[in-house]
């Protein structure tokens, strides 16, 4: 067993919307280099709820803590999902913090992502960017034909899973300085412009989601690619290229 | 109309005609109709979201509720593997014949017949309706549908999308939602949790649900209840499930009279990766599909063990007939692909003889190898480019490369996770709690036996029987939410037409009662003057579960268990410590699951207690054959057990019934994998 943990945490405290946060620092002991990032804020809520029945336990999103679901978020040292490529925090493990003294843990900060609480913030402007046009409008009873009689390259197909992919956790956002939605956005349309079924509706479907993503209060994006550095899925910027392209043609 | 409330409702006629038949005799709620009446849907999963989707698109009016941040996250998205249908794309001679008995067999005659044809009839709509969403299914070559093979069966048949089939199809059923959504169809609580069923004139007529962010308790009325909240498996702390996975909404319907079938059937996956220690939240699966191309194996000498253990031998240093694949020995006709329960009890007999290769606490771990694999596929791939000459470098890579193309995010998963390459060194793997074949009793419709309330998806019990096959979780939760609630649920709403459409209004007294109830409980909870944290307890039920009532059972065990959970409970009530107020407030969420779990928990072990026979997952030491395989007893106990809340009595009065199971079309067969 490898030597156990310590470290200082600087965490953003903050009781709700209304209300200004501010960082607070907590120490955590013995901490297993074998636990992941959130299991470490599990052994420090379980410090603070046994140590004082002042304090509350510090509020984070998570539920899979298996990188799929996109809840947990965390910007980790000034990173979204921390330094890590590839990664969700909750698949983020406390040995490659080995040589780290201080840890700076803030929530997601963009304007149409308010804080509920703490670390934990509002992204259901995401699911409204979805209202909008982020489906293809099948009749869901089944009345449909034979999987087999929609051929797709096996290109076309591995491309449309790489784009489809995303986990809708929004570090996309959280790391671009414009605060632009437009690599979550695009994933969705290169996925559905990639298919035959998708193709019919691909016109309404880019303008829709496009003006739901302004209104929401979402930048835009000026080629700076933090978010594919950040993205734990890989969502490539290509796809922001193709969105583009899309959007103009459908002004065509 | 009088509901005789435990009756399955199966229809008459041969297998094959039931569905159809039975279709014809449901009635229907006309167009127009249908946006006066109101559904509550419980969980936005694929059972959930499915269902809210076409009953949307259907015209009635939703409200469905999770208790994540967005619908997009239920546990449906962590699936990995695959999902069924019998489409015989492959031509390997498959059909639905062959895959319902393949799943009757699998869930070793312990469900029911009727429902299990019905899902292997819907099956292939279930592919057809997600390709024309949209959802990347791997594709071969020439542009058609790939399939890959799971445990238990000897076709292809499995659909999948690399290792992330569930999150493909749940966000499939999203986006069909979110368009609901968007038309004002369905109205979408995110951030609720169902706390209580409300009950009214003997019919679910609403529900109450606690408001995550504010702490608020709201009242919610409606025509018919769903619940589609997901298995249970979290009762056992550590567990492939989310970490907010729970029992709560089916644990409410139980005590307000919904009877809860087969508790004490858990399926143990074999291939998750091992416990490292005891500050770990939850455990990891890897995908069931790896057994496909990896080997299972431990040393065949126990000095061996030792030595990998202790980290004085590596896996590559022990010789190909120094390793005891066990598997492909005891099995040889299925090998590595024996189903589930199998797989699991061989691995932990060979751990408890002391050929455990990993190590932790409990020395519990076995080898996945891969190196076969990477060696028949780089060799082939090599032939297949015309590499003449090739050296092993050259299909080293190559093997390597299919094997990233095929199950990448999990290499990459189990990497992240424990910091070793499984490229380059088999994985170690080791079963874990997954799923719940148990759940709420329903009937032919998916109704409980509250009248109006609809139990779908990993929350009731039929398709499964003692045992789940690998890639049928996702099958049955979109054959329930796509395709079989919204022809049944019309069936009961029809009454609701005419004069008889009154809304009931939530200020009625029982919408009152309950609402009360649930606020004392939290009052309670807040205000307790004890020491102890939520955790604390979750992890100790957790370890008297596992221990007692995990891969194998016996009758001592389980008196000791239900005694050490009575006195958890107790404990529990007395000293359990939840810091803050009533507002946002996870430790609450948590206590008010892990109440539920502590009798819940009992449950399980009574069930287990009671059936004395070894079926699918439910292996009693005592009940076993020569060979030490599961042994039935289809005399006494080819019954599903039923599970009836005894009215403000304890868990340990709860009355027992049996549904029996009549097989006509099948021959009860010994579950043999050799
Ligand atoms: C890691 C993993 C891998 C798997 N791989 C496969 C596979 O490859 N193939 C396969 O067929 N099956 C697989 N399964 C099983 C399968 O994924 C599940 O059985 C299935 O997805 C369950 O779907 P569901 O809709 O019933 O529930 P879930 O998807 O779990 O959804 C439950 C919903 O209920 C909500 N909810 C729960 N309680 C409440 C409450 N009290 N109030 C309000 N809302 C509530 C949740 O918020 C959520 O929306 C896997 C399971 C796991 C855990
Ligand atoms: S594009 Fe990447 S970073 Fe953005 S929401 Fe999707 S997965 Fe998260
Ligand atoms: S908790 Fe699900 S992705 Fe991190």
């Amino acid at each position: 067993m490898k030597k156990l943990l310590s470290f200082v945490l600087k965490i953003w405290r903050q009781k709700n919307n209304k209300e200004k946060g501010k960082f607070y620092t907590y120490k955590v002991y013995d901490v297993s280099p074998n636990s992941s990032f959130l299991e470490m804020l599990d052994l420090l809520n379980n410090q603070i709820i046994n140590n004082s029945k002042k304090e509350t336990p510090i509020a984070f999103d998570h539920d899979c803590r298996e990188g799929i679901c996109g809840m947990c978020s965390l910007y980790i040292n000034g990173r979204a999902h921390g330094k890590e490529n590839l990664t969700t925090t909750c698949q983020l493990y406390m040995r490659r913090f080995y040589n780290i003294n201080t840890i700076y843990i803030e929530p997601w900060r963009a304007k149409p992502f308010p804080i509920i609480k703490d670390l934990i913030v509002d992204r259901s402007s995401f699911d409204r960017i979805i209202m909008s046009g982020g489906f293809i409008s099948v009749n869901t009873l089944g009345k449909t034909i034979d999987g087999n009689m929609i051929p797709i390259s096996k290109e076309n197909a591995d491309k449309a899973f790489d784009s489809a992919v995303c986990i809708g956790c929004g570090a996309c956002v959280a790391a671009c300085k414009n605060r632009s939605a437009m690599l979550f956005v695009a994933a969705k349309i290169s996925q559905f412009i990639l298919l035959p079924q998708g193709k019919i509706e691909r016109k309404q479907r880019v303008l829709n989601m496009v003006k739901k993503m302004d209104e929401e209060g979402f930048g835009n994006c000026t080629n700076t690619k933090s978010c594919e550095i950040e993205c734990p899925k890989g969502i490539s910027t290509e796809n922001i290229s193709l969105m583009n392209k899309e959007y103009i043609q459908s002004f065509i | 109309m009088i509901y005789n409330n435990f009756i399955s409702k199966i229809p008459n006629g041969s297998l094959n005609d039931q569905w159809k038949n039975h279709k014809s005799t449901l009635k229907l709620v006309s167009p127009n109709n249908r946006s006066k009446l109101d559904i509550i849907i419980i969980g936005s999963g694929l059972s959930g979201g499915s269902a809210a989707a076409t009953l949307a698109e259907l015209g009635y009016k939703i409200k469905i509720f999770c208790y994540q941040d967005s619908p997009r996250r239920a546990h449906s998205v962590a699936a990995q593997g695959g999902i069924n249908a019998s489409k015989n794309y492959q031509g390997d001679n498959d059909s639905v014949d062959q895959l319902f008995y393949d799943t009757i067999k699998g869930g070793d005659y312990r469900s029911r017949e009727s429902n299990v044809y019905r899902l292997s009839e819907i099956s292939s709509n279930i592919i057809d309706q997600c390709v024309a969403q949209g959802v990347p299914f791997a594709r071969d070559y020439s542009g058609y549908l790939e399939n890959r093979s799971f445990g238990g069966t000897k076709v292809s048949r499995t659909f999948y999308a690399k290792g992330q089939t569930g999150q493909q199809l749940l966000l499939a059923c999203y986006s069909a939602m979110s368009r609901q959504i968007g038309k004002g169809r369905i109205k979408m609580y995110t951030r609720h949790e169902m706390l209580d069923i409300v009950i009214i004139d003997g019919k679910a007529r609403g529900i109450i649900a606690r408001n995550l962010i504010n702490g608020e308790i709201e009242r919610h009325s409606s025509h018919a209840v769903i619940i589609a909240s997901g298995g249970y498996g979290n009762v056992f702390f550590l567990s492939t499930n989310a970490m907010g996975s729970n029992s709560t909404a089916i644990w409410k319907v139980h005590k307000r009279g919904g009877y809860f079938a087969n508790p004490c059937y858990t399926q143990i996956h074999p291939t998750c990766i091992p416990i490292h220690g005891n500050y770990q939240s939850k455990l990891t699966l890897m995908s069931e599909s790896l057994r496909n191309d990896g080997r299972i194996w431990v040393p065949k000498k126990i000095e061996d063990a030792l030595l990998i253990r202790n980290g004085n031998k590596i896996p590559k240093d022990i010789q190909e007939i120094e390793r005891d694949y066990y598997l492909e020995r005891r099995y040889p006709s299925f090998g590595n692909l024996v189903p589930r329960d199998v797989a699991s009890r061989a691995a932990k007999e060979r751990c408890d003889k002391g050929f455990g290769v990993v190590n932790n606490e409990t020395k519990e771990g076995v080898f996945l190898d891969f190196t076969t694999y990477i060696k028949q596929y780089g060799k082939e791939k090599t032939n297949e480019l015309g590499i003449h000459n090739s050296n092993e470098k050259t299909i080293q890579k190559l093997g390597k490369k299919g094997l990233k193309d095929k199950y990448g995010n999990l290499f990459h998963m189990y990497e992240k996770i424990t910091n070793e390459n499984p490229y380059e060194t088999p994985m170690k793997i080791y079963p874990a709690v997954h799923y719940t074949m148990g759940g709420i009793w329903v009937d032919y419709n998916l109704m409980s036996t509250i009248p109006g309330c609809y139990v779908i998806g990993e929350a009731n019990f039929s398709d499964h029987g003692a045992n789940r096959l690998g890639a049928s979780a996702l099958m049955q939760g979109l054959a329930d939410g796509y395709f079989i609630i919204p022809y049944t649920i019309a069936d009961y709403l029809s009454e609701y037409i005419g004069k008889n459409n009154k809304k009931i209004s939530i200020k009625h007294e029982n919408f009152e009662n309950s609402e009360k109830k649930v606020k004392n409980k939290i009052k309670k909870l807040l205000l307790n003057n004890g020491n102890i944290s939520p955790d604390f307890f979750h992890k100790k039920l957790g370890n008297i579960m596992w221990k007692y009532v995990g891969m194998s059972r016996n009758e001592n065990g389980l008196l000791k268990a239900i005694k050490d959970i009575q006195k958890l409970r107790n404990n529990f009530w007395k000293n359990i410590y939840i810091p803050g107020i009533d507002g946002f407030n996870s430790e609450l969420e948590k206590a008010i699951r892990i109440a539920d779990f502590l009798e819940l928990g009992e449950l399980i072990s009574m069930d287990a207690l009671k059936r004395k026979e070894s079926c699918g997952s439910h292996f009693r030491e005592e009940y076993k054959t020569k060979e030490g395989e599961a042994l039935r007893d289809d005399i006494n106990y080819k019954y599903v057990s039923v599970w009836e809340y005894n009215k403000g009595k304890p868990i340990s009065e709860e009355i027992f019934h049996k549904e029996s199971l009549i097989f006509n079309f099948s021959k009860l067969q010994f579950r043999s994998y050799k």
